[in-house]
């Protein structure tokens, strides 16, 4: 909402200044964003009239003028606009003028003293462009200050209203709002009837009384559309961001801006029979003033006249029966409609309109017919006309019942008591009744407002006219009571300190992803779809957190980082119950940074591996899987807990090759949740006897996992062994082909006794025999 | 023969000249071995008169120590020439750089996150969590905002095909939260929100954190109270100036928008602020009645508060960052910066 701060010091004038009317509007809760004066400063400017130009007796394109600045005798200006002409009335900047960029002074001009300047409005900086001189009105008074003239010294403010406040979409509703913040005295419009001169009229018919419960029309004969809008009045549009058109249409502008009554004027001689206010009709059309033809759905409420729909009530008219220049009889609507048979039709329909926007939030029903008043005055002092009588059709207006506000219940919310008098005041103010009763004030809201039905709007009320600055900071009172701390869990934060430590930058890529990388990672992938995504590559909620991570690696490489190492911790998505939180990472380049004295290696399978153990705090559970987006030879999947918990692997060389990657990344996704549980450390003694250790080479079929021979081993070996474990594999030169050679390494220590040379000797038997016989493993000669 | 002077001088030249431990136990052969020459000086004496005898071998064993004096120093000199040596030949340029891994780093609205929740845990809130994809029940409904509201229109919100749609702000995780636990709480709801927006001050994803505290006795003043602590601590700054706007939201009343000074100009008037010295930086206010009356809780026992600040904003803010949208761009030069 713009509007013009003189405009508004008509209505309410405090004594503050304008930054300060300005804060104390956005600490009352109507947020001031922008203050821009209305003109540029200069000053020296008066109305002038050229009462000759003659052409320079040196220069073609310049006229030696003899101008009236409302002194004893004329001033002698050189021109050079096109325009200057006798008779004009133009502004003039006399010498000592100081103008935005120039600093007018008596100067000669080709030989010809020039006592000033005329000025376009460019020279002003009231616009950027100008092809002459600003042509002032004939009545234009010969001499007077120019900013004072068109009240240049004002300010356009610009208001940033809430939802709740649609009683402040109007200057009136400003200026009661002002008075109530302020304690300022308002001056509203004083509003007469206009006695009608002619009984015209035209029949009413509401048929849809709860969305339309009143509605007002009168028919005004024998105006004259091109009646020229009073300066005063184009200026307050303008200045409210309203492009001045039509008279008659300027004044119900002016009305809007003024009462906060969106009214409709329709060209009488367009209207076929008597006005109906209905519910559209099935497959029923409108052509609106914008030249948009609305598909009119069976929410909408319409005006109508026997042919059909004239108007979309409350948020624009049709074109057919709009006001045009020589347009001579009007029908003026005004209406209220209820908010909720408004609200929503416009946007639908691409169209939010001033009147939309107000009659959505709600539009004082009490003062419709002032308003109506105040439009046929207006329009009858400025276009002439005969009016007629006010045809009115009321219904169930909206009910304002008295709300009780308990004054302990608001000193409890407020964390304050509020004296009870300033309050009830305050409400007075505003336009409510109030009643003080015992402990309670009884307050009946006005008409005008939409947003006070319970006692906590009430609250919010007392405490925004007390001031929210006013009301004390204090730090609450809490029980000190612990939090608890479930040290079995490990936190979200933790998980992402490891893997920092771990050497992984944490990336955050958006939930909704390019379709075709989920289709590329797994083609069996079905995403939710977004239904208004902002563009097609951003559509698909993510089955998968390695779309944005190899996106991101892609990026960073475009930017020459060739070593990138990521991880997300994210949701991914798969319907409203399935939101689970995943841990993903990618690694990509070299093992370690580039350094001097390490042998440069890319990172591989067991390094990410490696990382993912150190993450888990335990060996992980990994076993052979394939997975679309990986080899599928260097693919496993991780369980936890007895279920599948991710995945690890080096991306698909398919997919290498599809995002021109020179090495494959390696890449993991884990179940979030699998990763917090860590069970709480119990101490198992230590031992003080000899641990001894054997070396068992074992070799085996090439294909058989390293897992399961070490699974078998583990089955077989007594309480005395402590540690299984690969320390090496071997395939070559001593193997035969197809074999492999694993080394392991077993620790065995008893924490009762030294162990004998005859146990450790029976306890490598045992897991030699195990090992030949579940693995056909034997032991290496 | 010759006299004990006569070999000590000897002795003493050779010892000099040892370059090395070994040559220098060659030397000590040859005049203290079993054969070495003031061995043998010493074995003369059993042929020697008994009073000469006395005498010579005072002598002798002068000479000996002489020696062994002599040995002794020269090896300790040797050997902390050798030792020198190695120390020298081991010496490392310490100025070249360590090995090993690199550094991660966490994401600064990550790092953020974790520090909005660290200083809120310090007063007792515990973090809760809800869904990304919603219901309108939870986003809208169970908030006030019923169907057509205008308010709706303040969120440009994102659909899915099947009707749900990406929770616009955290505030539904106040409504889940309440459903399933009794007052009092204290909570807070760290997440991803999503609005249907995109330029240079708006990405389509970003996050929020709520808050939420209900109990019998907390007010508006406690509010005022607790956020303002939490700027100033956030900031780390005692004197930041606050400040609270009336507003609207419709799951709360009274609503406030709360302002702090700019901390880019110290409230002078900057780009940031758009010259007026104050940054909009979280709104909250007094639960509605209404979102109590959808998850029961008692509204005339009970009466709580609830805010909802923007992490990013906060973000850019505390570390000097002048581009939203750096933050999902995730070029590691950026992100690195932060670590």
């Amino acid at each position: 909402m713009q509007f013009s701060e003189a405009w508004l010091r008509t209505l309410v004038n405090p004594a503050l200044d304008t930054q300060a009317l300005a804060h104390a509007l956005t600490m009352a809760g109507l947020e001031v964003e922008a203050l821009e004066p209305a003109a540029p400063a200069f000053s020296h400017v008066v109305v002038a009239e050229i009462l000759s130009a003659e052409k320079h007796p040196d220069a073609d394109r310049l006229r030696v003028c003899q101008v009236d600045v409302g002194e004893a005798s004329p001033v002698t200006i050189v021109c050079g606009a096109p325009n200057a002409a006798t008779g004009l009335k133009v502004p003039c900047a006399r010498p000592g003028a100081k103008l935005p960029g120039i600093e007018i002074k008596v100067a000669k001009v080709r030989g010809v003293e020039s006592f000033g300047m005329l000025c376009s409005t460019k020279e002003l900086g009231l616009e950027g462009n100008a092809d002459g001189l600003m042509v002032l009105a004939d009545d234009a008074p010969v001499g007077e200050d120019f900013r004072s003239y068109l009240n240049l010294d004002d300010t356009l403010v610009t208001l940033k209203l809430t939802p709740n406040r649609a009683d402040c979409l109007s200057l009136a509703g400003l200026a009661r709002e002002v008075g109530a913040i302020t304690g300022s005295e308002v001056r509203l419009p004083h509003i007469e009837p206009v006695a009608p001169t002619i009984d015209d009229s035209v029949a009413v018919s509401v048929q849809a009384p709860d969305a339309c419960p009143r509605y007002l029309a009168r028919t005004v004969r024998g105006i004259d559309a091109q009646a020229a809008t009073p300066r005063w009045m184009a200026e307050r549009l303008e200045r409210s961001g309203i492009r001045p058109l039509l008279a008659p249409v300027d004044i119900t502008n002016y009305v809007l801006l003024e009462l906060g009554q969106p009214m409709h004027a329709f060209a009488l001689s367009r209207l076929a029979g008597g006005i109906e206010v209905r519910m559209a009709r099935p497959g029923e059309t409108l052509e609106l003033l914008n030249g948009q033809t609305a598909e009119l759905a069976p929410d909408m409420l319409v005006i109508a006249d026997a042919n059909g729909p004239v108007a979309l009530a409350g948020i624009m008219g049709g074109q057919p029966t709009s006001v045009e220049k020589f347009t001579v009889d009007v029908l003026l609507e005004a209406a209220f409609f209820a908010p909720a048979a408004i609200a929503g039709r416009a946007r639908r329909l691409g169209l939010s309109t001033d009147s939309s926007h107000r009659f959505e939030r709600g539009v004082d029903f009490a003062a419709v017919r002032q308003a109506m008043e105040r439009a046929t005055r207006l329009l009858i002092d400025i276009c002439g006309g005969q009016p007629g009588p006010v045809v009115e059709v009321a219904a169930q207006l909206p009910r304002r019942d008295p709300i009780v506000l308990r004054l302990p219940r608001l000193a409890r919310v407020a964390g304050i008591a509020l004296d009870a008098d300033q309050v009830a005041r305050g409400f007075n103010a505003l336009g409510a009744a109030c009643e003080r009763r015992d402990d309670t004030l009884v307050v009946t809201p006005p008409s005008f407002r939409f947003d006070l039905a319970i006692e906590e709007d009430l609250i919010e009320e007392a405490v925004r006219l007390h001031g929210y600055d006013a009301i004390p900071a204090q730090p609450p009172a809490a029980p000190s009571r612990m939090l608890p701390q479930d040290e079995t869990r490990v936190a979200d934060d933790a998980l992402r300190q490891m893997l920092v430590g771990l050497d992984y930058q944490e990336v955050i890529t958006y939930s909704f992803v390019d379709p075709a990388w989920e289709a590329a990672l797994d083609a069996t992938a079905r995403p939710l779809s977004l239904a208004n995504p902002l563009a097609s590559q951003l559509s698909a909620m993510r089955t998968t957190l390695w779309g944005g991570l190899i996106e991101t690696l892609r990026h960073n490489l475009n930017r020459q980082q060739e070593r990138v190492r990521i991880f997300e911790l994210g949701r991914v998505y798969a319907s409203l119950d399935e939101q689970p939180m995943k841990l993903g990472g990618l690694a990509y380049g070299a093992v370690v940074p580039e350094q001097w004295g390490t042998a440069s290696r890319r990172v591989d399978f067991f390094d990410v591996k490696g990382d993912l153990e150190r993450l888990c705090g335990q060996a992980l559970d990994a076993r052979r899987g394939t997975h679309p987006a990986l080899h599928p030879g260097q693919s496993a999947e991780i369980w936890a807990d007895g279920r599948p918990a991710g995945w690890l692997g080096t991306l698909h060389p398919r997919l290498v090759q599809a995002y021109d990657l020179v090495s494959p990344p390696v890449l993991f996704e884990l179940d979030a949740r699998a990763l917090v549980w860590r069970a709480l450390p119990r101490h198992a003694g230590l031992s003080r006897f000899p641990q001894v250790r054997r070396d068992l080479a074992f070799v085996l079929d090439a294909h058989t996992p390293a897992g399961e021979l070490v699974g078998a081993l583990r089955a077989a070996a007594p309480q005395s062994v402590r540690e299984i474990a690969v320390f090496d594999e071997y395939r070559g030169k001593g193997v035969p082909e197809n074999q492999k050679s694993l080394a392991i390494r077993v620790v065995m220590q008893d924490t009762e006794r030294t162990l004998t040379d005859q146990e450790v000797e029976d306890t490598v038997h045992k897991l030699v025999d195990a090992a030949l016989r579940q693995c056909n493993a034997a032991l290496r000669a | 023969m010759r006299t004990p002077n006569e070999i000590v001088a000897e002795a003493l030249t050779a010892i000099h000249g040892c370059a090395d431990l070994h040559t220098l136990e060659q030397v000590k052969a040859v005049y203290l071995g079993k054969n070495g020459q003031l061995t043998e000086l010493l074995k003369s004496l059993g042929g020697m008169p008994a009073d000469e005898r006395k005498t010579a071998g005072a002598r002798i064993n002068e000479a000996k120590q002489a020696v062994e004096t002599a040995l002794k120093d020269k090896r300790e000199a040797l050997q902390q020439a050798e030792l020198d040596r190695q120390l020298a030949a081991e010496t490392l340029d310490v100025t070249l750089p360590g090995r090993g891994l690199g550094q991660g780093g966490l994401h600064p609205v990550s790092k953020t996150l974790s520090r909005i929740q660290a200083l809120f845990h310090s007063i007792g809130f515990t973090v809760a969590t809800g869904p990304e994809i919603e219901t309108d029940f939870y986003n809208f409904t169970a908030l006030n905002i019923p169907e057509d509201h205008p308010a709706r229109a303040m969120h440009d919100t994102f659909y899915l095909q099947s009707g749900e749609l990406l929770r616009t702000h955290t505030s539904p995780v106040q409504v889940r939260y309440m459903q399933k636990h009794e007052p009092p709480l204290r909570i807070i709801a760290p997440g991803r929100v999503y609005r249907c927006d995109s330029d240079v001050t708006h990405t389509p994803m970003f996050h929020q954190v709520e808050g939420l505290w209900v109990d019998e006795s907390v007010s508006f003043a406690d509010l005022k109270g607790v956020l303002a602590d939490f700027m100033r601590n956030f900031f780390e700054r005692d004197d930041l100036p606050v400040r609270f706007r009336p507003s609207f939201f419709p799951f709360t009343e009274p609503s406030a928008e709360m302002d702090i000074g700019c901390v880019m100009c110290a409230g002078v008037g900057c780009r940031v602020c758009s010259h007026t010295g104050w940054l909009e930086v979280l709104g909250c206010g007094m639960v509605h009645p209404n979102v109590f009356r959808h998850v029961n809780i008692d509204t005339e026992r009970f009466i709580g508060f609830a805010f909802g600040l923007g992490v990013e904003r906060l973000a850019m803010l505390r570390y000097g960052v002048d581009d939203l949208r750096l933050f999902f761009e995730n070029d590691l030069r950026f992100l690195k910066q932060f670590n």
